[in-house]
């Protein structure tokens, strides 16, 4: 059936896949701040939420009842339609990126063969750096409509933060997108089925992409907007309710859409490490297949998330000096570098 | 009618709308937020006529690097609407009239050029990434390089600009 020239069934597949993955985003959202309390009580010996359900499971769920039933506070000098906007515009913006990302192989349902990935762009990667770059508005919009002294200062410490950063960013993965020679994501992926992980051929990459990421979520040691011994409570701070717990939600979001962005560039994606997969289609089948894939790139999404909530309850904060001179003056010359030895063993081995 | 038409045409009141807005609006933040929408507008114009690079590029450098700075200087500077300095008289005449100049010559260097609009259905691959830098990069390597060049040159001219003068107050 077409309608308006558009394969209806197509849409409705795209549909439902967008949203299994939102959804399975934010419930994965949910459970990394469950995790994290889990691992902070772990490294510094205490029990962490044990109380609401067995083990604490239902701790996420209570968090979010008390934000949605906490009153919610306009400061009567902000501007209200943009006061609501922020919050909103970092939430949709962390949901966003996940459309390139994939999340499998194809799987066969019905007799259709249903890709599992929202859309296969062939700028595939830039559009997570254009979507980065919208992020910025959901802090400033924020900080600045609270009229608050202390969110200005921490909102454009975020944006500035969040640009520097993404400068070394691009740089680090202009590296790899030479070897690949694709922007795809889904090619990227494929590449690295046959021939080995990026992180073999690209670690000083992957480093400075790490660190970058770091940078771009605001987290530890990078947690500078947020940085409450200075600025109270960071740019969220005339929030309460729903609309605070969607800024400290979008974070995790962040999180776990980053985490598969690296593990989708330089860790396979859904690649099942020391298996080849098409022989293995043989054996199981094409659906097997695509979930056990699945469940590979989750498990380093999973690994990438412990590192996070690692690195923040080790790594003391940077100062804010210190964090632009790390961005400026060291990731950038160095992701310059690794551009340069890249291109030149390119070029030396394709001679 | 196409989806592409709908789209096209949803895109473009969006985009004129947002761009009346931008004038229009007293606060210069509005203002900003408002352009960005015109830049979110021109970006799906982009993506209609498949040209997925030049969109996503607009996106990245304009909406996102350059609206981000215009808003840092207009929060720092605490520009409100009501410490905006109010024209005078004469001023907002002679504005309307070179805008409405402006806008007469676009119209008529433009009135005849219809096949432009022709081509919001999204074929043609020119604007794809591997076309785009197959051309940039043969045909037009001189003027590429040229400009970037100028952008090098503009960078170090912020540079030097922004560094500050060794300072001789203590002789």
């Amino acid at each position: 059936m077409d309608l308006l020239a558009i394969d209806v069934s197509l849409g409705l597949e795209k549909l439902l896949l967008i949203g299994g993955i939102i959804t399975f985003s934010l419930i994965v959202a949910m459970y990394t701040t469950y995790a994290e309390r889990k691992v902070a009580a772990w490294m510094q010996d205490r029990r962490g939420p044990n109380r609401a359900g067995p083990f604490g499971l239902l701790q996420p769920a209570a968090d979010g009842l008390k934000l949605f039933f906490k009153e919610e506070i306009i400061p009567l000098t902000s501007n209200k339609t943009l006061f609501v906007l922020g919050p909103a515009l970092a939430m949709v913006t962390a949901m966003l990126t996940s459309a390139v990302i994939p999340w499998g192989s194809s799987i066969e349902l019905f007799g259709r063969n249903v890709s599992l990935q929202i859309a296969d762009v062939n700028i595939g990667i830039l559009y997570v750096f254009g979507v980065v770059s919208m992020g910025v508005y959901g802090i400033m919009i924020g900080g600045w409509s609270s009229n608050n002294k202390f969110s200005l200062i921490a909102a454009v410490r975020g944006a500035s933060q969040i640009i520097s950063y993404e400068l070394a960013m691009g740089l680090s993965l202009i590296a790899l997108l030479m070897m690949t020679g694709s922007l795809s994501l889904k090619t990227i992926v494929a590449q690295q089925m046959e021939g080995g992980w990026n992180i073999i051929y690209q670690p000083l990459g992957f480093l400075i992409f790490l660190i970058c990421v770091f940078a771009e979520c605001n987290r530890t040691p990078f947690d500078l907007p947020e940085a409450e011994n200075e600025l109270n409570f960071g740019y969220h701070q005339e929030y309460s309710s729903m609309k605070l717990g969607l800024y400290l939600f979008a974070e995790y979001v962040n999180m776990f859409i980053s985490s598969a962005v690296v593990s989708t560039l330089f860790f396979g994606g859904y690649d099942i490490p020391f298996v080849n997969e098409a022989t293995l289609v043989l054996s199981l089948g094409v659906n097997t297949v695509a979930m056990l894939g699945f469940v590979a790139l989750f498990a380093k999404i999973l690994f990438f998330l412990f590192l996070f909530i690692w690195v923040r309850w080790t790594i003391p904060r940077f100062r804010y000096d210190q964090l632009m001179d790390l961005g400026w003056k060291k990731l950038i010359p160095l992701a310059l570098a690794n551009m340069l030895i890249t291109a030149v063993v390119i070029l030396w081995l394709n001679k | 009618m196409h989806i592409n038409e709908i789209l096209f045409w949803f895109l473009t009141a969006l985009a004129l709308f947002s761009a009346m807005m931008v004038v229009f609006s007293k606060n210069p933040v509005h203002s900003v937020l408002w352009l960005i929408m015109v830049f979110i507008s021109i970006t799906g114009h982009y993506i209609i006529m498949n040209a997925q690079f030049l969109a996503i590029v607009n996106m990245i450098v304009y909406a996102g690097a350059i609206m981000v700075l215009f808003l840092f200087v207009i929060m720092f500077m605490n520009l409100n609407a009501e410490s905006e300095p109010q024209k005078s008289k004469w001023m907002k005449f002679a504005a309307v009239l070179s805008g409405g100049s402006l806008m007469l010559i676009l119209i008529a260097a433009l009135k005849d050029n219809v096949g432009f609009i022709s081509s919001v259905h999204g074929e043609g691959s020119i604007g794809l990434i591997k076309n785009l830098g197959k051309v940039l990069f043969t045909e037009y390597v001189v003027p590429f390089e040229i400009s970037s060049i100028l952008f090098l040159s503009a960078m170090v001219g912020a540079v030097v600009l922004g560094k500050k003068e060794p300072s001789n107050t203590v002789s």
